[in-house]
């Protein structure tokens, strides 16, 4: 799986999680710039993830996640 | 498998809410519909918590009028966060047409707000109240090396502590209390036999669940069942625990849209709105092949193969629900000879003709033969489920009857049982006598009806029925059916007023009202309880303790033409005197489906005093001149 892959069923998530279809996914894109972005939802997305990407991330994984470029890197490394 | 598997599936899903959302509160009517729509399709968490803040952002906190069902008010007391699934639970009940409101305690605060009156839950005055203690809260401090003596006080002390939250929270909001018994998530300490370890957390809660079942039946708390839902999906569909650790969410996000559901269907069990008709198409459906075509010696079906016996499980799952209560129809695009052959005399068939209450097999279009069924029947499409394996026909009926639940199955035989079982379409929460008869009853109808066509006579038909009316007033035996009928009944239905258990002890208790349930025997069949009327004396106004307001006056659309309606009129006149009244007042509030008694007191001889412009009107009835209509129903006190 590639990154454009990733990124796209991201994107496909963060339409549902967020209901906004203007939300462009870039590697430095964090809670900090999302309206609505607060824990329930960052366990959403993760778990949405999860099922959509057929993993399962550990906790240090999870610990580690600063922006939508971290999460990409870790799908990307478990989807090897 | 925690998802909706049953609901259809839409492409078009988020293009659709976005114009849900945008259209907003403009067509508050419209948009209540669309979003049950959105609701009974295929959605994940994810999508469950965008339609129910889509709903939130439209009507506030204000339900909908006229959604016809009672707003729930629920109170969550749990031991551990529940915030996650509050969206999937009003989205369970938007699934059903229910409004819900959510409250729930400050974090493990349950007990302290439970006991405290001035607390918010008190304030918040809940018609529904859910206990959810979680399995590493039943089993704080409990250690390995607990002796025997040590670990069954550990499990009395839960349980009494329970009943206790049971007790305060029945008498402080007078409402139903629902438990959910706790996921087993505990790891094992000895293995195989962990019972034998007094102290194993896993024990005490396994304990506790099973203690938990007998006394819940006695106390009168329905059970939200966790333990056994996750014992049949498996622990990790339920309980993630990692994020028990990050958030202590005890059940995972992605289980919220199921977890909601099982609530659901508990809350629109309570209002009477559990579906109770099965109807069944045939060819590939009950038995694989055409039987039109392939003929008896060709159909698969039973002992032999794979998919003979998917078929044959499907039926017998099918004969368990009817003999438990819920109706079975066949609806089937076929010649009547061909289609009614295997009921009689395949020797795999599981199911037999008299099995079924409603046999429709004809080539007109299913969606008429589905309505004709539901008049032959005299229920409420609302009521049917209706499993095909053929997706075109599942679609025409989606489209043209919305209300009628359709599972999506695939064509193997064995998805047909898990979703119409996966879905709970026909939740129950106790068996009464009236569901093992009523079978027995449909049949008995069939009888009756014969005779009908057979005698041109009405006066003659109604003699020849030999009908006996048994009256009784409310009472605890049965407050089941009462509550059940006052909540289900849209059509012969004078002022659809809802109400609870407590609404109708409360009846039972007053000395200026009385509350009626009546019976009608016939020479076919004990039809059950088929009327519901309740009468309070108006002890204001102008005409204080001498009039007598019919606040509910119901009745089962089967007994229609049978002089059921002059002979309930003599009982609450009879009813009414005796509390002294000299005019019955009568209602009549419409709805959209109880148009058939728009003219009820007119017909009955009583004098339309004000007609408004929302189609209601008030009636009067003056007692002291009023002489009891003769009819062909005997009356018997129960």
């Amino acid at each position: 799986m590639n990154e454009p892959e990733i990124y796209a069923g991201l994107q496909d998530i963060f339409a549902d999680v967020f209901m906004r279809d203007d939300l462009q996914l870039t590697p430095v894109l964090s809670a900090k710039d999302v309206a609505g972005w607060d824990s329930f939802k960052q366990i959403e997305i993760v778990i949405a993830a999860e099922e959509r990407f057929n993993m399962k991330f550990h906790t240090r994984e999870l610990d580690r996640l600063q922006n939508v470029g971290d999460l990409v890197a870790v799908i990307a490394e478990k989807a090897k | 498998m925690t998802q909706l598997h049953w609901l259809p599936e839409d492409p078009n899903w988020r293009s659709r809410l976005r114009a849900l959302r945008s259209a907003g509160a403009a067509d508050p009517q419209a948009a209540w519909v669309e979003g049950m729509a959105l609701a009974n399709l295929r959605i994940d968490f994810v999508r469950s918590n965008a339609l129910d803040e889509t709903m939130r952002a439209i009507f506030g906190a204000m339900p909908p009028k006229g959604t016809g069902t009672k707003a729930v008010r629920l109170a969550l007391l749990g031991s551990c966060t529940m915030a996650h699934l509050h969206g999937a639970i009003r989205v369970a009940g938007l699934r059903r047409g229910i409004w819900i409101d959510i409250y729930e305690n400050n974090f493990g605060q349950y007990w302290q707000e439970l006991a405290d009156s001035n607390s918010d839950l008190h304030a918040f005055k809940p018609n529904v109240v859910l206990l959810a203690l979680d399995a590493h809260h039943l089993a704080a401090g409990l250690s390995a090396n607990f002796e025997q003596e040590d670990g069954d006080a550990a499990v009395e002390e839960q349980i009494n502590r329970i009943r206790e939250c049971w007790r305060l929270a029945r008498e402080a909001f007078k409402c139903p209390v629902i438990h959910q018994t706790a996921i087993q998530v505990h790891p094992d300490l000895m293995g195989n036999n962990e019972a034998r370890l007094p102290g194993s957390a896993a024990r005490v809660v396994t304990a506790i669940n099973q203690q938990l079942r007998p006394l819940a039946t006695q106390d009168g708390v329905d059970l939200l069942a966790m333990d056994a839902r996750a014992a049949r999906d498996g622990l990790a569909a339920w309980f993630d625990v990692g994020l028990w650790h990050r958030a202590k969410q005890e059940i995972s996000p992605a289980a919220a849209p199921m977890f909601g559901d099982m609530l659901g269907r508990i809350l629109g069990a309570l209002q009477g709105r559990s579906f109770k008709f099965l109807v069944l198409d045939l060819d590939n459906t009950l038995w694989g092949g055409v039987i039109g075509d392939d003929g008896m010696d060709g159909i698969v079906l039973g002992q032999g193969s794979p998919l003979g016996e998917g078929y044959a499980a499907f039926q017998n799952y099918a004969r368990d629900l009817s003999r438990r209560g819920v109706i079975l129809a066949v609806c089937s695009k076929n010649d009547e000879a061909n289609a009614v052959e295997p009921f009689e005399s395949h020797p795999e068939m599981v199911l037999k003709r008299g099995d079924i209450a409603c046999f429709v097999a004809n080539w007109t279009d299913k969606a008429t033969n589905i309505r004709s069924i539901a008049a032959e029947l005299n229920i409420g499409l609302d009521a049917l489920v209706f499993v095909d394996d053929n997706p075109v026909e599942r679609a025409l009926i989606r489209q043209e009857l919305p209300m009628v639940a359709v599972p999506e199955v695939t064509d193997d035989p064995i998805t047909y049982l898990r979703a119409v079982s996966d879905a709970g379409y026909f939740e129950s929460l106790a068996i009464t006598d009236e569901d093992r008869a009523r079978t027995a009853q449909y049949q008995g109808r069939r009888a009756a009806e014969a005779l009908r066509a057979s005698s041109t006579d009405m006066d003659a038909y109604l003699r020849g029925l030999e009908m006996v009316m048994v009256t009784r007033r409310f009472d605890t035996v049965g407050l089941q059916r009462t509550v059940q009928l006052i909540n289900k009944t849209n059509q012969f239905n004078l002022t659809t007023r809802r109400y609870t258990e407590e609404d109708v002890v409360g009846v039972m208790q007053s000395n200026r009202a009385f509350g009626l349930q009546l019976r009608l025997i016939d020479r076919f069949v004990d039809n059950g309880i088929i009327a519901i009327c309740i009468g309070k004396m108006v002890d204001d106004g102008e005409n204080a303790g001498e009039d007598l307001l019919i606040d509910t006056w119901l009745m089962s659309c089967r007994v229609l033409g049978r002089q059921v309606e002059p002979t309930t009129l003599n009982l609450i006149a009879a009813q009414a005197q005796k509390l002294g009244a000299k005019r019955l007042i009568g209602e009549y509030l419409p709805t959209k489906k109880n148009g058939m008694v728009k003219d009820h007191y007119a017909r009955l001889g009583f004098e339309v005093v004000e007609k408004h412009e929302d189609g209601s009107s008030r009636a009067v009835l003056d007692l002291t001149s009023f002489t009891p209509a003769p009819t062909f129903i005997q009356i018997q006190e129960g």
